[in-house]
């Protein structure tokens, strides 16, 4: 398993759109789960809305998990996506 | 005539017959079923019918208002496949026997609250995604199919609310406004009619009666105000509105994306003059190439107490990241005179425009000024941020301004918090004194600015304030002018280049002489940058003159 913790800046957080193009990007990894961690909740980048519902804001920290085959891989897009979105 | 009053959400003015939109009736009732497993594949198969649709409709709205606005579909047909949401469609199934609508229905009731329940108001909306998703699913289900419009010629459609999906698959063709009884400016109607350029007003209530269907209304939606029967004076006032509007637009579509050069290829920046980061937006719609001036006393003006360090970060930050590169000037604290701050404590003064203002308050309280430095400097690390000083009289004052602004880098440096050091420091030129000093002023700062309305109060000695000056208050007076090409030339003559933020910046009449001059930058309110970048399109530099600059 790989991790990286990420600060996010985007004004909105996690909202609906970067979560849909999470969604739409670990979709790609197959049999990888790729797993955000916000204090003591967590979802999975599979489960949209409760990736919404941990309201990820401007200026909070989350952990990005990712398990997996194709986890080199997927760490690497992950954090181009998460600079580049979040 | 009777006046609704709602909420402005999406600008313009327009009118028509009001068109109530027929929903369709889904009304889910429970019922026991024997075969699960069948109801299981009737949601598969409703669930892949849907996302088929939205993926249509993704297309459609990418072709119609752009790319933003598609992600929103295509993340509906992700909801539709949510691990959870189908978990708990199956889970029900199970549990109850039950029909796959009343499956539906209870999953989509039970996501949508959780958002609702959200402690955030852009969370809370999301509710309405929920509920928009899971009608959709039910329809495929009940194989109904989306109301829509029934009308020969165009109208206002009114609605208690409208979902993002019934909004964008509706027929723009003949829609001339959207009128709702909920929602707020955050609802994606409001977002998709901004985005296509449709007035909307939202929040009129119970106002908004049915038997209003088929009814001519007029509706604003800047004011946020629809009326039926309008009295002569307010439809001619309408009239007006919407043909200026319509004028617009068409300078609009001619000159956005074009570039401020005159004919003879002489390139003028221009800019915008804001007060607050909402305004923004203006800037962009109308294709502003900059921030000529970004005042910022709205963050003094509107707090009880001395915004902090944070809040004018968060408030530079937002304008210097939204205009993605392009310079964005902001002029520190200019209060005093006619803007007055209760916690500022200020002595009343008998003549407040000579007294204790602007700059002058800074260099007399550091710590307010080092705030406001910090702030910006912070900021510019977001984007391109130019720094402006008003009020400047003399070149120490200037001098004291950079001491300041290199005691602030300093300290960002020792703190290891990421800052611009080449920063662009400016100032304003509003005072005669910065006229005849102007050389002098040249050789401290990058830039300067002219703000008319005080240099030409200074120069010709007529109140701003006083309403009685009429033919006196001139400001095509040949003094004020000829101070302006002074401040030109020094500017010149010394490598840095000047601009107008005053009024007079956007005076389509005094064009030529500015041109004449050699003005770099010109920054005038949002909707006057397409107005003046036809005219300067229109001009040739070379043969313009100064003749006004005589007596």
């Amino acid at each position: 398993m790989k991790e990286f913790s990420f600060a996010v800046t985007d004004p909105l957080g996690i909202h609906a759109r970067p979560a849909g193009l999470l969604a739409k990007l670990c979709k790609g990894f197959e049999g990888t789960t790729v797993t955000v961690v916000k204090g003591d909740k967590e979802a999975k980048a599979s489960q949209l809305m409760k990736l919404m519902s941990l309201a990820v804001k401007s200026g909070d920290t989350v952990t990005v998990k990712v398990e997996g085959p194709a986890e080199n891989e997927a760490f690497a897009a992950l954090e181009a996506f998460f600079k580049e979105n979040l | 005539m009777i006046l609704m009053q709602g909420k402005g959400v999406s600008r313009g003015v327009t009118t028509g017959k009001l068109y109530f939109f027929k929903r369709v009736d889904t009304t889910v009732e429970q019922r026991s079923v024997d075969d699960v497993e069948a109801e299981k594949e009737r949601v598969r198969q409703a669930q892949e019918k849907s996302i088929a649709q939205l993926e249509v409709l993704a297309e459609k709205c990418r072709r119609e208002a752009g790319d933003e606005a598609a992600v929103l579909f295509e993340t509906h047909a992700m909801f539709v496949e949510d691990e959870d949401y189908v978990e708990c469609i199956n889970t029900t199934l199970e549990d109850e026997g039950c029909n796959a609508e009343f499956a539906v229905q209870t999953a989509g009731e039970q996501f949508a609250a959780m958002f609702a329940a959200m402690d955030d108001a852009y969370m809370q909306a999301r509710a309405a995604d929920i509920t928009d998703v899971t009608r959709r699913i039910l329809n495929n289900l009940m194989g109904v199919a989306e109301g829509g419009i029934d009308s020969d010629e165009p109208v206002i459609l009114a609605a208690d609310d409208l979902a993002p999906s019934e909004t964008v698959q509706l027929d723009k063709s003949k829609i001339l406004g959207f009128a709702t009884q909920g929602g707020s400016g955050n609802s994606h109607t409001a977002i998709l009619a901004r985005t296509m350029g449709i007035p909307a007003v939202c929040g009129l209530g119970d106002a908004l009666k049915n038997e209003y269907e088929g009814r001519v209304a007029y509706m604003d939606g800047e004011t946020g105000q629809v009326f039926l029967d309008p009295d002569e004076l307010t439809a001619a006032g309408l009239k007006t509105k919407y043909e200026k509007q319509q004028e617009m637009k068409m300078l609009l579509q001619e000159m956005k994306g074009k570039e401020d050069v005159t004919l003879d290829g002489k390139h003028v920046n221009v800019y915008c003059n804001i007060g607050s980061p909402e305004d923004l937006n203006a800037v962009l719609q109308n294709d502003g190439q900059g921030i000529g001036l970004f005042r910022s006393e709205f963050l003094y003006l509107a707090s009880n107490d001395y915004p902090t360090e944070d809040q004018q970060f968060e408030a530079y930050k937002a304008v210097a990241a939204g205009m993605n590169g392009k310079r964005v000037i902001i002029r520190t604290l200019d209060i005093g005179a006619d803007k007055q701050v209760d916690y500022f404590d200020l002595k009343k003064e008998e003549n407040p425009a000579m007294g204790l203002r602007a700059i002058r308050i800074c260099l007399n309280r550091p710590e307010v000024f080092r705030t406001q430095l910090r702030a910006l400097y912070r900021a510019s690390a977001f984007g391109k941020v130019a720094i402006m000083f008003p009020m400047i009289t003399s070149v120490w004052e200037v001098k004291e301004c950079k001491r300041a602004c290199a005691a602030v880098m300093k300290e960002l440096t020792e703190e290891g918090i990421p800052f611009n050091p080449d920063t662009e420091i400016g100032v304003m030129i509003e005072t005669p004194a910065s006229v005849f000093v102007a050389e002098d002023l040249a050789k401290e700062v990058d830039f300067f600015s002219v703000g008319t309305n005080d240099l030409t109060q200074y120069t010709l000695a007529c109140d701003r304030q006083c309403n009685d000056l009429g033919k006196f208050f001139d400001p095509h007076h040949p003094a004020v002018l000829r101070a302006l090409k002074m401040a030109a030339d020094a500017a010149h003559k010394n490598g840095i280049w000047i601009g107008i933020c005053g009024e007079l910046g956007a005076d389509i009449s005094l064009l030529p002489t500015f041109l004449a001059m050699g003005m770099d930058e010109l920054s005038v309110t949002p909707s006057a940058v397409l107005p003046l970048r036809a005219e300067i399109r229109k001009s040739i530099a070379q043969t313009c003159d100064l003749k006004l600059l005589e007596c």
